[in-house]
């Protein structure tokens, strides 16, 4: 909160520059676009996009690439939050790409369709002409990330060159593409995840329920608690089991954890986050846990 | 929580990256899944201990070569401070990368190795600091370890570089022996260097008075988006919406807007949440005014008896950021808050020898890293304070038209 000695606390200050950075956005592009998947950093974003351009609506549209593979409780919500800000959506489908013959799908009972997103979301940009896609990426999160501008320039491949980054000086961001290049753009850079918590809670933000603990049926695999359906099928000799979980974070259910917590509320979240001991990612993404530098690879590609 | 944003500088291997990871680590801001991973990669490397560096150096090329080659930025929080680190590599290479982290920073970690000494990429690395205005250096001698903690060695050091640092514009200087490796005096005091009486590193940057370093006296508001919503509710309505640049807006505070010049008054400072009763840097807040005037992205709203110089020359200091050299009677496009505008490159006055401070007015360009003094033309006039009064209003960027590169990075006089 603001005091009298003119000082902004750190969510106040995260806000302001969160708020610049989609005006100027709004301002400098023709076709901006928030990329929306009904996880928190995404809900965030949203919320911090209907601050910066109050009373007026949010200037751009919202695209949810959608893998098919998704926690019904997710696309619930992430209907209402579409239909309150009167946003348009978008849904770029993987299906779809598969059936377009664009990618092919992995096989097996393992199989997962988060690494066809990339190509989805490169299609999507392109069809739609996106010239900036807003990301609810946080530096915190991996260490790749960590390296990102907020203008993070994409050449007409969609590719990031981490070696060959823009400067990117004071708030004054770069925005300039030719035709078929586009910029990604954090606006939640500086945020971590206990910010994003300690947000949700001061502004009362309605979640997905599956953020909050609750009892579900899982599998172990993989060191990981996934919910067994039909998109990921039991393997010979596994046992599932109920336990009280929640989710970290929300990706494709294949590949996406649960963590076992008994936290209900969001203080009880607040006082999780802050007194664990391993990251969000780490706990509760099998995507990356290929390699050293699964992200920084992902992200090369074209990747979130 | 107050924010503080800081910044490592220093040369290459002088320990920046281990400084950070010793930071965090000993602050137990690290995650047990990331120190497992720089364990085993630490270990696979046949390292007899454990690489903290390898927590910030995340790209591949990075851990390959052992160099941090763009800047890594880092978060942690102690009970009294929020703190954004930025681990800015030394080669010199990549010295843009370093700008980028320090243009922003509070404070600047510059590190010196106490085998070497001050080196040139020490010295370009505090004048490139000073130049950014970050207005607090901490001088950290580091590699203590390795100098059996002489305090002869660290006085040395520390004199040399008072020495250097008094032909700089440095507001706040404090020095303090450290080792990254061991985290002498990194969180906690050392047993080590009995002779040193200051604080630890961390204790310092929680101590740290900043709130004075913005500027609340000239109040600066560039507009950046207009607001009109044509809503039944919201017809009329038309706010310009923006980052508070300097001073303290209010309510009924008459104002000018530039370049126009017309007067007017300030209705209402709004945002989503609701109206409110003072705005300052670095808010970003919605501002009303009593009356209907043609405003549009790139004006300034200011006090009618405190008003930026409106002109289309500037006269700025100039770190040149790519491999391309400047070419003199160029054109650029030119960020200035939120204007854009084109440039013409109309003189050089003289380019800096970072290491001794010498000025070269007869140098022909400026080339990737060197600094110098450039008088510009810009196409449209911009509303601009002097960087040591204002970093926002006083910095601007310069962009390749054609590559779209950001070549330039300017600080007005
Ligand atoms: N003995 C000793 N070694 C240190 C200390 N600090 C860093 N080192 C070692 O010095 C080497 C370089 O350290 P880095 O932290 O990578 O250096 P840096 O300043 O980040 O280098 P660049 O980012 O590439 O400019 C590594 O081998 C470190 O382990 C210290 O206090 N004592
Ligand atoms: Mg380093």
């Amino acid at each position: 909160m603001t005091t009298s000695l003119y000082e902004l606390g750190h969510l106040d200050a995260l806000e302001a520059e969160a708020v610049h950075v989609f005006r100027e956005v709004a301002a400098e592009f023709e076709r901006p676009v928030l990329l929306f998947s009904g996880g928190k950093d995404s809900i965030v974003m949203l919320h911090l996009a209907e601050k910066a351009f109050w009373p007026g609506r949010i200037p751009f549209p919202v695209m949810h690439v959608d893998t098919g593979h998704n926690f019904p409780e997710v696309i619930g919500y992430r209907d209402r939050r579409v239909a309150e800000t009167g946003v348009q959506l978008i849904v770029a489908s993987v299906q779809e790409s598969i059936d377009q013959g664009r990618v092919r799908e992995q096989t097996g009972p393992r199989a997962s369709r988060n690494p066809l997103q990339t190509v989805t979301l490169l299609d999507a940009i392109e069809e739609h002409g996106f010239d900036a896609a807003f990301g609810g990426a946080r530096r915190d999160e991996e260490k790749a990330r960590a390296k990102e501008r907020v203008f993070s320039f994409r050449d007409e491949f969609g590719q990031w060159d981490p070696k060959n980054q823009r400067p990117e000086l004071w708030a004054l961001y770069n925005g300039r593409r030719h035709r078929g290049e586009h910029i990604r753009v954090f606006p939640l850079s500086n945020w971590t995840e206990l910010d994003i918590w300690q947000y949700i809670g001061r502004e009362g933000i309605e979640l997905p329920s599956i953020y909050f603990a609750h009892l579900r049926r899982l599998v172990l695999r993989d060191g990981m608690l996934l919910w067994p359906n039909e998109h990921v099928p039991l393997l010979e000799g596994e046992e599932t089991f109920e336990a009280t979980v929640r989710y970290r974070t929300v990706g494709d259910v294949t590949c996406t954890g649960a963590v076992e917590s008994p936290a209900r509320t969001v203080d009880d979240i607040v006082e999780e986050v802050a007194a664990t001991r391993i990251t969000e990612r780490g706990a509760t993404r099998a995507d990356d846990r290929a390699s050293e530098a699964a992200m920084e690879d992902r992200k090369r590609e074209g990747y979130f | 929580m107050e924010m503080l944003r800081f910044a490592t500088a220093g040369s290459v291997d002088d320990g920046k990256s281990t400084l950070i990871g010793r930071l965090l680590h000993d602050t137990k801001s690290i995650f047990s899944d990331q120190l497992e991973a720089v364990e085993r990669t630490s270990a696979q490397r046949g390292s007899e201990y454990v690489d903290l560096a390898l927590l910030t150096d995340g790209l591949r090329a990075e851990r390959e070569q052992g160099i941090t080659i763009d800047v890594a930025y880092r978060y942690f929080a102690t009970p009294k401070r929020k703190f954004i680190v930025a681990d800015t590599p030394g080669h010199i290479q990549y010295t843009r990368n370093m700008v980028t982290g320090a243009s922003t920073a509070d404070v600047a970690l510059i590190l010196v190795d106490a085998r070497k000494g001050l080196v040139e990429q020490s010295r370009r690395h505090a004048f490139l600091a000073s130049l950014l205005r970050v207005p607090h250096l901490v001088l950290c001698v580091n590699k203590m370890d390795l100098v059996d903690y002489d305090e002869g060695v660290f006085d040395a050091i520390a004199t040399e570089f008072r020495h250097f640092a008094a032909k700089l514009d440095v507001g706040d200087l404090t020095v303090i022996p450290v080792s990254a490796l061991t985290g002498d005096n990194v969180v906690t005091r050392s047993a080590n260097t009995p002779w040193y009486e200051g604080s630890s590193l961390l204790h310092h940057l929680e101590a740290l008075h900043i709130a004075s370093d913005r500027n609340l006296i000239d109040a600066r508001f560039p507009v950046q988006y207009v607001i009109r919503p044509k809503t039944s509710t919201h017809h009329d309505y038309r706010g310009y919406a923006g980052q508070v640049a300097g001073g303290v807006l209010k309510p009924g505070d008459d104002v000018v807007v530039l370049p126009s010049g017309l007067p007017s008054r300030i209705a209402a400072i709004e945002t989503k949440d609701g109206p409110v009763a003072e705005a300052f840097p670095p808010m970003s807040v919605t501002v009303r005014l009593e009356d209907d005037i043609d405003i549009s992205r790139g004006d300034m709203i200011c006090r009618p008896h405190n008003q930026p110089a409106v002109s289309q020359d500037v006269e700025a200091m100039v770190a040149w950021l790519h491999e391309e050299p400047m070419r003199p009677g160029g054109k650029y496009a030119i960020k200035h808050t939120t204007r854009t505008a084109r440039a013409m490159v109309k003189d050089l006055r003289y380019r800096l020898d970072v290491n001794t401070l010498h000025r070269d007015e007869d140098a022909p360009t400026l080339e990737l890293n060197e600094i110098g003094r450039l008088r510009l033309r810009v196409t449209a006039p911009l509303f601009t304070d002097p960087y040591r009064v204002n970093r926002t209003t006083g910095s601007f960027i310069l962009v390749d038209e054609s590559t779209n590169a950001t070549v330039g990075a300017g600080m007005i006089l």
